[in-house]
Formats: C-alpha cells, structure tokens, sequence
C-alpha cells in the first residue's frame, strides 16, 4: 500500500520507559510506530551517559483515531533481518486500511513476538528491534522473559495478560482501551437462536450472549433494542446513560448497575479473579497515587437555579456532567493554578486548555473520556460531544486522546444519592473534584428566615505541591458563583 | 442490473421518417450507401463478399411493397435506380431497444444506414426501466439519508440536522418518473434521427428476415442486410427459490420499493446485491448477504474487495454468510417469515435456515433469447446465450459465422453491462460501415454504486500476475490513498483507494480500480486511456485541475515506477497524511 508511515522513533528512546512512552502515541494522532527502548536504559559507558541496550520495542501503532486493535497482516522483514531507516518492516491492518509501517531506525529485527494474521490491542509490543547483530540473541531472551506478554492464546487469556500498555501517563484515572471480546459462536442449543444482523453486533459489542436475551421480534426473533435491553444500555437519544463513578477506584470493586444488569445471566463471581488489563491499569495508577502529598476541600453549594437551568434545557439534550463540567471549566479558568499539574517535583506545568476528564464506570472498570475545553463550547455541542464519547466508550473505541488528556478530573455520585464523598488524585493532574447529591436542605438566610434550599456537597483533592489551601477555596468560591447564578453556563 | 432487455416487437408503425424520403439513394437502404460508388470498397461493406444480398443493397420498390403496407403506407423509393437486384427494407434491424441496441442505432444514423428497431416491451430495456437507471434514483436518496444520519460526520463539517426521514411512495416515485423520463429522452433521440421503433417481439425466421408481432395481431416480416440482436437479460432465479414479487423478489421487483422490510436476506454480494444493501440500510433495513463463493464481492480486485468489506459492509447493519447457497426460499405466508434453506456449497450439508422478512435474489442475470428463432439459422445457444467472435458476430453450431447477424449485450454474455452492449454495438455497425473494428474489453470501465463508490477497470492484480506469469513479463502495482486528497479531506470522505496495475517495462496500463468519492466517474481517465493506448508515461505529465478528486488518479500515474526511470518498485511508498 502507498500510505507507508514514517516512524519517529527518537523520542521514546530516552526519556520514557516504555509503559510511559504511550503518551506520545496519542500526541501524534495516532501516526508514529512507537519503539521506545527498553527499560533500565540510561547508564554510563565511556564516562558519557548514553543508552546502552539498544533493544527497542516495536509498538503496534494507531492508525487512525478509532483504532484500537490492529492486526499483522504480514511482517515484510524476517527475524534477523537487517533494518534500514526508511525500510517497511511490517503491514498492519487497522480497522480502516493496511498500512505499511517503516522504521526511521537502523537496526535488526530480533524477535516478531506477535506473528502474521494474530491481532494485539495499540501500543502492546509486537516485536524486538536490536541496534547490533550481537544484540538479536539479547533480545530474544528477554523476549523469553517477558513472554506473557507477548502471548496472545485465546481471547480470554489475552484479557488477562495482555499488557496494559495504552495507559497513558498523564491519564488522570485509568484509560485503558480492552479490545473487544469476541462472543463464542454460540453453539446450536435446544431451540435456534433467530437475531438480526445488527441485534448480533451488538451483542459482540456488549458481551451479551444472545441465547440469554428473549427476543421480542417477529417469530421471537432477537432485535437490537433486545439485546441493547439485554446490556442495560438504554437506547434513550438524550439522557447520558452511563453512571459516573468515583475515580477513588471504588467502580473496580463495585461494579454499578448498569454494568451488572448486562450479566445478569452470569453466576456470581468466586475466588480468585484475575485483574483484567484495565483493572491492572487502576491498580497501579492508584498505588502511585500514594507518592502524591494531597489535601481536600469541601464546599457546599445552592443548586436551585442549576437545577432550574437544567430541567429547562433537559429536553434539548443538556447532560448534568455537561453542565458541571462546564462549570468546573470556567472556574478553572480563573484558576489556572488548579488546572496544572506537577510533573517533576520541582515546577508547575500549567495546562494550555482546559480538558475535563469523567470517571465513567465501565464493565468492571473505569473510564475518563475527555471533555475538551468546555469553558469555550457551548453548552448544547458539548453535551453532544458527551453522548458521542459515552458512545465511543461503550464501544471501546475511544482514542488515547479521547481518555488520556485531561487536566482536571470530575467524579459525580450525585446520582446514587451519596451525600459527600472523597476522590482519590490520580497521577497526572493537579486535582480531582468529588461531586454529591443535591437534597433539599433547611438553610438560614442572612434575614434571619429560614427557607429549603437544594444543597449540594463538592469535595476536592489536590496535590499540594503545587496547589494550596486558598488557591482551593477561591476556586470553589468561584465555581459556587458560576452554579448559583448559571448564566454563563448557556453562553 | 446493467443488462439490456430483451423484447420483440409488434408492427406498429412500420414507417421511413422524411429523413430517408429526402436523402438521395445513399440513405436509402443499400447497405453501405455511402461507400457504393466504390466498388472495391463493398466487400469490405457487408463484411462477407459471400453475401450477395448485401452487397447489392439498393431499394427496389416493387420488392418492398409488401412491408410497404405499413400503417402509415408512408415509403421511401428514392433508391430503386441504383439497379441492384436484391433490396432490403433496411440496412440494420436490431431486435432490442435497450441500450444496446440503442446506441447501436443512434450509431447507425450516423453512418448513413437506413434502421429500424424492433421492441416488445418498453424502449430503453433493463438498465433504463428495472436496472441501472431506476437503481440510481434509489441511490442518490440512500446517499443523502446515510449523509444525514451520519450525525459525526455532519458535525465535523459543522452541520446539526434534525432528524431526516423519508417518505418511501415519494423516493419509489423519483425512481420510477427517473425511469420514463429517460425512455422519453431514448425514444425521442431516435425518433428524432430517424430510426423506425417497430413494436413487438422480434425473431429470426430465416437468414436477413426479421419477423415481428404483438399477441393478436398479424405478423409482420421485413428484410434486413444486417441483423444485430440486442435482447438483453432478465434476472437469473437459481432452482429453488419462489419468487412472489412481494416478500420473495428480484431487482425487478425491488426497485419499485413496494416497502422497506426490517430485515431483508440478498442473496448475491455482487454489484446488484451490494447496491441494494446500500439502498435497504440507508432506508432503515438491517441486511444479510448469501454468498455462494467463500467471500463477498468475488469480482472485485481482493485488495478492493476488503476494503470495501472494511467500508461498505462491516460498519453497518450487515451481516453474511459465504460458501453457502440459498438451496431453498419459501415467501412468507400465513404469518410465517421467510424461510431460507442454507446448504454448503462444496458439500452440499445442510446448514442453518435463516428466518428473515424479504429475500432479494441477486444471483446474476440470464440471456433472453428463447423464441428468437435462431435454430432458423442453425445457431444454437450456449446456456441460453448466443455465441458470437470477437466481432460480435454470430457462429453457428458448427462454429462458422452466421453471415450479417450479429449480437451485442447480455445476450451474448461477453460482457454484461449496458455500456459494454452500446459500445459492441457501435462496434458492430462500424463493421458493417466497412469499417473494421474490434472493441477492447478491457478498456470498458464497470461502476458500482455504493457510498462510496467502486470502479474498475481491465485487469484486477490477480488477472494481471497470472497473465505476466504466462507471458513472461513484469507486473508493478501502485496505490495512492483518497485520504492524501484535498478535495476528498475537504468532503471529510478521506476513505478510499485507487490501485493500478501496470508493466513497469512498457508503461502499460493493465487494470485500474478505486474505491471512494466518485469513483465511477474517476474511472473514465484510466479507461480512455486503456482505449487509446495512452501509456503512463504519456499520462503523467497530463495536468488536472487542483484541488479535484481527479489528482487521486494523477498521483496514481505519477507514483507509478517505470524501468527506464528508476528502480522498479512493486509496492509505491508514499507517506500519506491519515
């Protein structure tokens, strides 16, 4: 095919670890075939500190911003073979074309770790590039040594080891793209199975297995809304369907209701269970999270005229995260401070645009689609743009930097009628705000009457190297203003 | 579907247009009238000096009085000086006014021969009124409801539609006033020439005599120095299979668009069938493919063919199932569904029995040449089609050629496309003009048209490679991607591909093939320049208009590797912006 990819290499080679060097994945819209060295690369040879191990690893690369998973349709160079820059090694099929894909790298191919026609989810490591003939057999042992990693037995398995590579660094929670499960063919059973065509992918889409699904078609036949019914997904146009969690990580061990409904038909879980790769994704974003020194503050805000605001453009499409995440993002704006984040230890790194990230629990995990600059969309296109990334989420097919980009983090139990809760900060971003419920509560005015107000409790934790007390507060006091007199919100 | 009907005539108005009353003997109906001064020149004429008749074709009167009884009783004698002994009502009967036969004789006027056209049904034939023609209408709705559903794609551009809808009696209607505002336009352009449109079914009752009548009425016979049939195809319907015309049907059938079923099974995953699917999802149906080989679309260039899966079949309501036949169909009835018996096509097992609400039955076209009366001139047809030479003229059992009798089209089966049947007919009458002509099959181009569309034409890669391999010669192939295109990016339709195969010795142009935004009408610069003989090197430094969707071809050639350039490349590497 004519569309060969050039692939920069060079910045993966020194500065990232591997698992990290997804970020620039993203960064370059999905066009670069990833090779970041291997770990432990930097030591001293010749008094210099220079990359000593020259084993790259070749990541399957993002074709196209819906990729998620691609497929080796054949590997033009063999193990051992000698790579030239410019060279193609390997044509890879995305869900939109083949592509070659050539090295900007010197080198030799070491090891192909997933062979033709075997597909592996973007960013996992499909082979081994060594820089010398003496490193192939280098190469190839730690290839041995890391071979769960690279093998891709049956879907299940694959599930469960398959690396968690496309968790991205500065995602603020955890992003990890699963590729779709392939639904067993289901095995003629006591009475045919009669679906349509779109009623069966769906179903592959939702992991629903159809001979639990009752079809209400025409001779019993199963419909797509069956099956959307079947998975809890409500074909409702509007309303966001799908329940933001905590970001705390509480949705791993929980999973919400929506998530439930759709296995139902399955038998309790028992024993021990593997973490799936974006379970292993939260896992260990949560464990770094300990490194981060965090406080928080509470702030409780009146929500009549929000909520009078809502009820009246509700029926224009208007989501309440649409809402609050366009609050947040104009408060940020006021706020810089609270939208940067710490990178090194040692500075700011204040964030041009303002990119709110959504805990949306997912089948047993978590997931922050990316709201981009709500601050200067207005209020009826971002919430269209919510319901397409809760779209693209469900269907596993949301882009590294669909999930990865934000700079501030919302988490909304409101909806559970929890009344205040506290959010874990997430590495990569500065803070993470914790919204409860809106309840009626009895308030005295400043004119000495009572009256009943709808109250609602937000709760933020930040990182306090970079943000302090009062940069908090005066935020929350703005973002207070910003919901009590909603106004700005439907400019 | 872009077959050419078949129908055979009646006499209706057997009359000559003032056109012929006013020329001199050269438009009248000798055969090469023309060229008859030049006596060396007749044999090549009437393509067989063996044929007296012909070469002798001048009007006598008295010879034509009988067909002179015409309704109209209005007849040309102008010719009857030319002392030839043998005369002919015309110089060229064609029996089918599909496309064919009508770009056969609007080609014919051209040349000065005196012609009539024989019709038993409508004017225009499969493609104008149940195949290519209506199926465009349909098409043109399907691409605009798919555009406006596309809620992601009109929001990149920055549109925010509503919801559309689609009243299906209103698009059924643009399709069927489509349908006869062209036969006007056809019948017209020949009426207007001068062509004679003798209604009812036509048939060879004996070599250069055409007989032709319509049920309860007299027949009618005339003489023709040539006979072209053009009679065109009908849906093919594989044993088996009921078709009721309402919930079991062909293309006939459904471009009428009686209803829009909720879930309709097409068995065939060629140009008919993939048409239709783009027409029954845009309009809401949800569609299963039958297909008897192992994968979809099995004329398709592979390359092409998967990434038409990838475009036109994977994002959408469909599913398939391949290597089966659909061994039995039953309509729906009594509350039933319709039930389609699946059998392996190697083994012949039974497999599963779908249950869907409408079946299309796309498996191909079959020639309409029963009744056509050509055991009357020893011929004998080959599963139903008419065996013809190079030339499109007619062999008999033996394998000789059938002196002035000619067949173009479907029913010759060479080709099935009304393009390809007005081009063999053309052909055909520059034959008979005296001129010799032999069209080039691989540079008549082919169209399917889905969003987006595909077109092809000549060799696809595996043709070519198993054709170099015989010959001993090398094969290059060059891509270039729809997506590197400015006004492609602009449409935000970026997905696509053109492909061309080619000698990297000679420049040569072996098969071209794209998939994208107006694909069909990109295809005609590859297909003329097959025709001409344009080499690549020619063709790369022609110059297209910036920024146009014909740069996608202009990169094509460009990228092209030839010998004498440059390493020869098998495979173009041009970095491409995703």
């Amino acid at each position: 095919m004519a569309s060969a990819l050039h692939l920069p290499l060079g910045a993966a080679a020194s500065v990232f670890s591997w698992r990290d060097s997804s970020t620039f994945l993203g960064g370059v819209g999905g066009l670069a075939m990833p090779v970041a060295a291997a770990p432990g690369l930097l030591c001293r040879r010749n008094g210099n500190l220079v990359v000593e191990s020259k084993i790259r690893e070749i990541f399957m690369p993002a074709l196209s911003s819906t990729m998620t998973e691609g497929k080796i349709v054949s590997w033009v160079k063999n193990e051992g073979d000698k790579l030239s820059k410019g060279e193609s090694v390997v044509v890879v099929e995305s869900d939109k074309a083949d592509m070659d894909v050539e090295t900007f790298y010197d080198g030799f191919l070491a090891k192909i770790v997933i062979t033709e026609g075997e597909t592996a989810p973007v960013g996992a490591a499909i082979g081994l590039l060594a820089e010398t003939e003496e490193e192939i057999a280098e190469a190839k042992a730690k290839a041995q040594a890391t071979t769960p990693v690279a093998a891709q037995p049956s879907p299940v398995e694959e599930k469960v080891l398959s690396p968690p590579t496309p968790v991205a660094t500065p995602a603020p929670v955890v992003a990890v793209q699963v590729p779709t499960e392939p639904v067993a063919p289901t095995a003629p059973r006591s009475g045919r199975i009669i679906a349509t065509p779109y009623a069966k992918k769906l179903a592959k889409q939702y992991s629903v297995d159809l001979a639990s699904v009752a079809g209400s078609g025409p001779g019993g036949r199963v419909t797509p809304a069956d099956v959307e019914a079947a998975a809890g997904k409500t074909p409702a146009p509007i309303a966001s369907p799908v329940v933001q969690a905590s970001a705390a990580g509480a949705a791993a061990a929980a999973p919400a209701p929506t998530a439930a409904s759709a296995q139902e038909s399955s038998p309790a879980p028992f024993g021990s269970v593997a973490f799936t790769s974006m379970q292993v994704g939260v896992a260990r974003n949560m464990v770094e999270s300990l490194s981060v020194p965090v406080f928080r503050v509470g702030y409780t805000v009146t929500t009549d005229a929000l909520d009078a605001l809502y009820k009246k453009i509700k029926s224009k499409g208007v989501t309440m995260t649409a809402l609050l995440a366009k609050a947040c993002a104009l408060a940020l704006e006021k706020h810089p401070v609270v939208n940067a984040s710490c990178k090194d230890g040692k500075s700011f790194t204040y964030n041009e645009d303002i990119n709110i990230a959504v805990a949306v629990a997912m089948d047993g995990g978590l997931l922050t689609p990316v709201l981009k600059n709500p601050n200067k969309v207005e209020i009826y296109s971002l919430s269209r743009s919510w319901k397409d990334l809760v779209d693209k989420a469900r269907a596993k097919q949301l882009s590294p930097a669909e999930y990865s980009s934000g700079t501030f983090v919302l988490s909304n139990l409101g909806m559970f009628n929890v009344d205040r809760f506290d959010a874990i900060l997430p590495p990569g971003v500065g803070a993470i705000m914790a919204v409860g419920a809106s309840t009626p509560t009895v308030v005295a005015t400043g004119d000495g009457l009572f009256s009943v107000k709808n109250r609602m409790t937000v709760n933020v934790t930040a990182d306090h190297r970079i943000i302090y007390g009062g940069d908090l507060a005066v935020f929350l006091q703005t973002f207070a203003a910003i919901i009590e007199d909603p106004k700005d919100l439907t400019l | 579907m872009e077959a050419i009907a078949v129908s055979r005539g009646l006499v209706g108005a057997s009359r000559l247009q003032s056109f012929f009353a006013d020329t001199s003997s050269s438009s009248s109906s000798s055969c090469v009238p023309a060229l008859i001064s030049y006596a060396g020149l007749k044999k090549n004429v009437c393509f067989s000096a063996s044929k007296p008749a012909c070469e002798l074709g001048a009007v006598v009167a008295a010879s034509r009085g009988a067909v002179v009884k015409g309704n109209r009783g209005l007849r040309v004698e102008a010719a009857a000086t030319n002392g030839s002994p043998q005369s002919f009502d015309y110089d060229v009967v064609i029996i089918g006014a599909g496309v064919g036969g009508h770009g056969a004789a609007l080609h014919a006027v051209e040349r000065g021969l005196k012609t009539a056209i024989v019709e038993g049904d409508v004017v225009g034939g499969t493609c104008v009124n149940r195949g290519c023609v209506p199926s465009k209408a349909l098409l043109a709705v399907s691409g605009r409801m798919r555009e406006l559903h596309d809620e992601h794609h009109l929001k990149s551009l920055g549109i925010q539609v509503a919801a559309a809808e689609y009243d299906r009696q209103a698009v059924a209607d643009h399709a069927n006033n489509l349908a006869t505002k062209i036969r006007g336009n056809l019948t017209n352009s020949m009426k207007a020439l001068g062509v004679d449109i003798l209604t009812g079914i036509g048939s060879v009752v004996a070599p250069q005599v055409v007989k032709y009548g319509r049920i309860g009425f007299a027949d009618k016979t005339i003489t023709a120095c040539n006979i072209i049939i053009a009679t065109g195809s009908v849906p093919f319907v594989p044993p088996g299979i009921e078709i009721d015309g309402k919930t079991v049907f062909t293309s006939d059938h459904a471009l009428k668009l009686e209803w829009i079923p909720d879930w309709i099974a097409i068995v065939g995953s060629g140009y008919i069938g993939l048409e239709f699917s783009d027409v029954y999802t845009a309009l809401g149906s949800e569609v299963t493919f039958i297909e008897a080989l192992d994968g979809l679309m099995p004329g398709f260039d592979p390359e092409i063919g998967k990434l038409a899966q990838r475009i036109l079949i994977n994002p959408r309501k469909i599913d398939y199932h391949v290597g089966v036949l659909a061994k039995k169909i039953t309509p729906a009835k009594d509350g039933k569904p319709v039930l389609i018996e699946l059998v392996d096509t190697k083994t012949k097992e039974p497999k599963e029995t779908l249950e869907v609400d409408a079946a299309l039955i796309a498996t191909g076209r079959a020639p309409f040449t029963k009744g056509l009366g050509l055991e009357n001139v020893n011929v004998v047809t080959q599963r139903g089609f008419v065996p013809v030479d190079e030339r499109m003229q007619v062999l008999d059992g033996e394998g000789n050629k059938v002196p002035n009798l000619y067949c173009i089209g479907d029913a010759n089966g060479k080709m099935m496309l009304a393009h390809a049947a007005s081009a063999q007919g053309i052909s055909v009458i520059e034959q008979i003009a005296g001129r010799d002509n032999v069209l080039n099959h691989n540079s008549v181009p082919a169209a399917c048209f889905t969003h987006p569309e595909i077109s092809m034409v000549g060799l696809t890669e595996p043709q070519a490679r198993a054709l170099a391999e015989k010959e001993g010669f090398k094969v290059s192939v060059a891509k270039t991607s729809f997506k590197a295109n400015t006004k492609a990016l602009a449409e935000n339709e970026g997905d696509g591909l053109a492909k061309m195969i080619y000698r990297p010795d000679t420049g040569e142009i072996l098969g071209v093939h794209i998939l994208g935004l107006h694909a069909a009408d990109l295809i005609h610069e590859a297909s003329n320049a097959i025709a001409m003989g344009n080499t690549i090197k020619d063709i790369k430094f022609a110059v297209h208009a910036h920024p146009t969707l014909s740069e996608v071809l202009d990169e094509l050639f460009k990228s092209a590797h030839l010998e004498d350039h440059a390493v020869v490349s098998e495979k173009a590497a041009e970095p491409v912006a995703v």
